[in-house]
């Protein structure tokens, strides 16, 4: 149904779903989510089948990916969503209309005798 | 969740379609059965024919294998080729809702490129008119994003390396 070469994607959002395309990450991204404060490395590692080195790696992808940001608090560093991030997505995925327009633009391009 | 004067975000698309506008604007509207999901409904029988009525004040409707008939709305504003806006009167329980003010909209407005090139631009806008259920709506409209998220991801690969 969504294929990467929509003419509707926005560049600067491939990134961001490729960054969120693996599975890890995106436990990531949604216990950072799910939170709803701040989260130091070693709460977002906690309880995940992953090391606390490779979360790092990871926060550095969905850092550059634009989809968290990170401050410093006192000797560490605490990571939150980046909230639009998080609504440019949303909208990239409004899909009822989306989808329904998509439709149209295919139905306006084949001429009308066709199947 | 109840204040009917919190805004709620539009559905915005935009999109390029490879027809005169002319076209473009006649396949929206009186071509929109041709392209409109057939699952995307709301009267209790399946689904034969959408049907909008090409003027002003001319209603959205849908037509069951039935005859019967349900509608979804009425065209608010007629001008072609340029634009069309239509009421959204579908409730927070998928009925039928007689009241414009307890009505969203969407405008589809058509901008000529080029001779044989259109860009669509999509609003769909006042969800909180509909009162309680607006975010309901404008969710349902929206899709489930996150579905469609794992799809996508699931398409471009487990390292994030699109394979298209």
């Amino acid at each position: 149904m969504v294929s990467p070469n929509l003419p509707l994607v926005k560049t600067n959002l491939k990134q961001r779903v490729q960054a969120l395309a693996d599975p890890t990450r995106m436990a990531i991204f949604e216990r950072i989510a799910e939170a709803g404060r701040p989260l130091a490395v070693v709460d977002i590692a906690d309880g995940l089948a992953v090391s606390r080195s490779a979360v790092s790696q990871h926060l550095k992808v969905l850092k550059v990916a634009g989809l968290v940001i990170d401050q410093p608090a006192a000797n560490r560093r605490l990571y939150r969503i980046e909230p639009q991030s998080l609504a440019e997505l949303r909208d990239y995925f409004d899909g009822f209309w989306r989808d329904s327009l998509l439709a149209f633009k295919q139905a306006a391009e084949t001429p009308e005798d066709s199947p | 969740m109840n204040d009917t004067d919190t805004l709620i975000a539009p559905v915005r698309h935009s999109l390029v379609v490879d027809v005169p506008r002319e076209r473009a604007f006649d396949v929206f509207t009186r071509g929109i059965d041709r392209w409109w999901f057939r699952d995307h409904h709301i009267g209790g029988q399946p689904l034969q024919e959408v049907v909008m009525e090409p003027r002003t004040g001319g209603r959205l409707y849908e037509r069951g294998v039935d005859g019967s008939e349900c509608d979804w709305g009425h065209v608010l504003a007629w001008d072609p080729p340029a634009s069309v806006r239509v009421s959204w009167q579908i409730n927070g329980q998928w009925q039928f809702e007689p009241e414009l003010a307890r009505s969203s909209e969407f405008e589809v407005r058509f901008i000529a490129e080029s001779p044989t090139r259109t860009r669509v631009e999509f609003e769909h806008r006042g969800f909180e008119r509909h009162g309680a259920a607006g975010q309901a709506i404008h969710d349902a409209v929206s899709g489930g994003w996150g579905a469609l998220l794992a799809a996508f991801a699931a398409a471009t690969g487990p390292d994030g390396e699109a394979r298209a």
